[in-house]
């Protein structure tokens, strides 16, 4: 029952386009997803500043998961595939500095695929509660 | 300093079941800025959006976080609501606390903690906000229709109606679409060409549509309002204005074996030919995969017969730019391949056909004139067994179509009823899962198949058709006499699944408009905007948004028509203030963010900047085209001196989010 108690602390940005409709969706058709999942809308997920993430962490996320559309079907084009490539870059940074790779993810969740987005969700929530607390990366000062 | 109101809306028990509502607006009551905080019933109601009004005015609020619905619902409402009350519009935050919240949350305690956290976020975003003021750009009063089926025909219509002039742009050689192939159609059993064909006509001598076919859309740039769209005029190696359509080519080419798409490959037309009798345009076109003349320049026979001097065999493809303010996707739907259903024999023998198929083969103006005859042998059928729901409801996903094709149970009502009113020697036996006839008229055409017409309607699915010899063996079962039945039958019409033409995938994808898992072009919204696609300035007409029998086509092309006519009758378009900008004191001008724009946005300038000593220094730094900016980020990202940012989504808004989400 320990493992139980602890909540992980999830950010999650969505873009406006799909990802964040894609919630609503999940919303929609009541599909449950765990609580500690918070989302953040951002125009496209192009608009996700790797400091951000940084940002989250510092501050005592435990995970934190990117969602745009699918590649090719980004609303400004191309922006998806920007965030796939900073990504890449800034995950594999986050490993080196201890951030296990499974605590980020980035994922293309459609304005269509309510289903795909809880899936996800739980899925990365249950990932990052068997790594349990993220101690590498978060600042003490920041915290409550 | 900011005030800052918070007002939590209970959305009748829909917010209210899951999240304590009254804790919420408690628990924000001390956070920095929030002067003001309370909760109602219906925020967006009248009474509720006068609360927001007269708690701006009252207690001069700077900005407002309403707790509700999704944004993407509601975020336009509330804006209108402050700026009614005198506050700027994007002042507004929304916490999506039903959505995201209440709905996928069962207990209170982890709603109602969850909505504080989302509401303080917004709290600490709205702090942060400044007012912004949105530009404006100009509406090019010219809309393109993508497809020239009846969808698209009856859109290009009713918009030209309005008064604004409209292409049509058809891949095929001739608009019509698939409705020009059909024979009669339900539930009033009037003939398909003879209601389509005069529409046909009317939309080439309209003169503010231009047709044109034998034509593809390449590429699509720009936004609503102002689209800039390149089109390939395909080849067809025959001057269009200079063919008067008289047909003597077609009838004296040489090559006659090639397979006549617009009979389902059911006879053979010539290399060089007019698609069917009421084409529009009435222009003949060269086959350039079976012309002889092109393929090894020897032969030059229509060039020969043609008496105006249309023949142009060295005629190359054209591309045309041209600018919209909107566009109509109208691109419809096929038949699914029948390569998976094995079961039904499909490429065993050519007595199995798909609907389309039966639709061409009992057209007067089919292959066989309009008779009866079994595809093989020519022979006079007398049994007919018609498959139901072949690739349609299927829940194997690689095989077939999880949705209902919507059109089959009455084409295949229709098809029963035409055979046996002209043959009534022919039995009928229809395998059906459901019959399913909603619509006006639909269910009584249905009773009279069954009751007039004497149709073997039979609950129960077809297990497997087998050619032996003459016959096609058909195993079957009975669901509701709880048997099996063998039906020697000699011909088998298979009432195929449809699925959106393949051209949508890669249309979509130009037009960045989104769609769903089966390639279906996703509405805006599904029950209030079901002909806007998300993308603005981006419409749908008929079965490219999803099945659809031919009244509903046509009454989902007048409303894409209406929504266009909206679009072009305005002169000016409020555009999106959350765009880009440059801090020209911190940009260096390193072209980081130019490289990384979609839009082309961000051009560079060079700037005199006073230097403390007095000096002039100048500087070249970026400068960003509000007009052309559409908002997506991009470019803050690139920038390395944190110059760029985006306005409505700044670093510091977004990171007081994360703060605001991780406390």
């Amino acid at each position: 029952m320990q493992v139980s108690e602890y909540k992980p602390r999830i950010v999650a940005f969505c873009c406006n386009w799909c990802s964040y409709a894609g919630a609503d969706l999940a919303g929609n058709n009541r599909l449950n997803y765990p609580a500690e999942v918070k989302i953040i809308r951002v125009p496209c997920s192009c608009r996700v500043n790797p400091s951000f993430v940084l940002r989250a962490f510092q501050r005592g996320a435990d995970g934190v998961i990117i969602c745009g559309c699918h590649p090719g079907d980004c609303h400004y084009t191309s922006g998806n595939y920007y965030t796939r490539r900073r990504m890449a870059m800034l995950f594999s940074m986050l490993e080196y500095l201890g951030i296990e790779k499974e605590r980020t993810r980035v994922e293309w969740v459609s304005a269509a695929e309510g289903a795909k987005f809880a899936a996800t969700m739980n899925d990365f929530v249950e990932t990052v509660a068997a790594l349990g607390e993220n101690k590498r990366l978060e600042d003490l000062r920041c915290k409550r | 300093m900011p005030r800052i109101g918070v007002f939590v809306c209970w959305c009748g028990s829909n917010i209210a079941g899951t999240v304590d509502v009254s804790t919420v607006s408690e628990a924000v009551k001390n956070e920095q800025g929030v002067v003001f905080s309370t909760n109602y019933q219906y925020m967006c109601s009248q009474s509720g959006q006068d609360i927001i009004k007269n708690a701006i005015r009252k207690h001069n609020l700077t900005g407002i976080v309403v707790c509700s619905c999704s944004p993407r619902m509601h975020e336009a409402t509330f804006r209108k609501t402050a700026a009614a009350a005198g506050l700027n519009p994007y002042m507004v935050e929304i916490a999506n606390i039903r959505e995201q919240c209440s709905w996928v949350h069962k207990d209170m305690l982890t709603g109602t903690q969850k909505a504080i956290v989302l509401t303080k976020a917004a709290i600490a975003k709205v702090n942060l906000n400044s007012p912004l003021t949105p530009g404006e750009s100009p509406v090019t009063k010219r809309a393109l229709v993508i497809g020239g089926g009846i969808a698209g025909i009856q859109t290009a219509l009713d918009i030209a109606d309005a008064g604004f002039p409209v292409d049509i742009v058809e891949t095929k050689p001739t608009i019509g679409g698939k409705m020009a192939q059909l024979d009669k159609t339900f539930p009033t059993l009037d003939c398909a060409a003879c209601i389509l064909t005069p529409k046909m006509v009317d939309a080439a001598q309209n003169d503010k549509i231009r047709i044109y076919s034998y034509s593809e859309v390449e590429e699509v740039n720009g936004f609503v309002g102002n689209f800039d769209v390149k089109i390939r005029r395909k080849a067809r190696y025959v001057k269009e204005e200079l063919c008067t359509g008289c047909g003597l080519c077609t009838e004296k080419c040489p090559q006659k074996k090639v397979p006549n798409e617009f009979n389902m490959g059911m006879d053979n037309r010539r290399a060089i030919y007019i698609p069917f009798a009421q084409a529009v345009p009435k222009v003949a076109t060269i086959d350039a995969d079976y012309c002889t003349m092109l393929k090894t320049g020897k032969c030059g026979v229509c060039s020969k017969v043609c008496t105006a001097g249309a023949i142009d065999y060295k005629q190359k493809d054209e591309i045309i730019t041209e600018r919209y303010g909107a566009i109509v996707a109208a691109t419809g739907f096929n038949p699914i391949s029948m390569d998976k259903f094995d079961e039904y024999a499909y490429s065993q023998s050519k007595d199995v056909i798909t609907s389309l198929e039966f639709e061409r083969l009992t057209n007067a103006a089919g292959p066989t004139a309009g008779k009866l005859l079994r595809p093989s042998d020519g022979k006079h059928p007398h049994t007919v067994v018609f498959v139901q729901c072949v690739g349609s409801r299927c829940a194997a996903a690689e095989k077939g179509k999880e949705y209902c094709s919507k059109i089959c149970c009455m084409y295949t009502a229709k098809h029963a009823m035409l055979i046996r009113d002209k043959y009534p020697d022919v039995e009928v036996y229809v395998f059906y899962i459901d019959v399913r006839t909603p619509g006006k008229n639909f269910d009584e055409f249905y009773r009279r198949a069954v009751e007039e017409y004497g149709v073997h309607y039979i609950k129960g699915m077809v297990g497997k058709v087998s050619p032996e010899g003459d016959v096609l063996k058909v195993q079957a079962s009975d669901l509701i006499a709880n048997k099996q039945l063998h039906i020697d039958a000699d011909l088998v019409v298979l009432a195929a699944a449809i699925e959106p033409d393949k051209s949508a995938r890669s249309l979509a994808t130009m037009l960045t408009a989104s769609m769903d898992t089966n390639d279906f072009f996703t509405e805006a919204h599904p029950k209030l905007r079901p002909v806007e696609s998300p993308t603005a300035g981006v419409f749908l007409s008929g079965a490219c948004q999803g099945p659809k029998d031919i009244p509903e086509t046509v009454s989902q092309a007048g409303a894409a028509a209406s929504k266009v006519i909206g679009l072009l009758a305005k002169d000016k378009l409020i555009g999106n203030p959350c765009i880009a900008h440059s801090d020209e004191m911190m940009c260096n001008g390193c072209s980081s963010c130019e490289r990384v724009c979609p839009y082309g946005a961000i051009t560079y300038v060079n700037k005199e900047f006073r230097m403390p000593d007095r000096t002039t220094l100048v500087r070249r730094v970026a400068s960003v085209n509000e007009a052309v900016c559409q908002g997506c980020g991009a470019c803050t990202v690139a920038c390395p001196s944190g110059a760029m940012d985006l306005r409505g989504f700044t670093a510091q808004q977004i990171m007081s989010e994360v703060d605001a989400i991780c406390k």
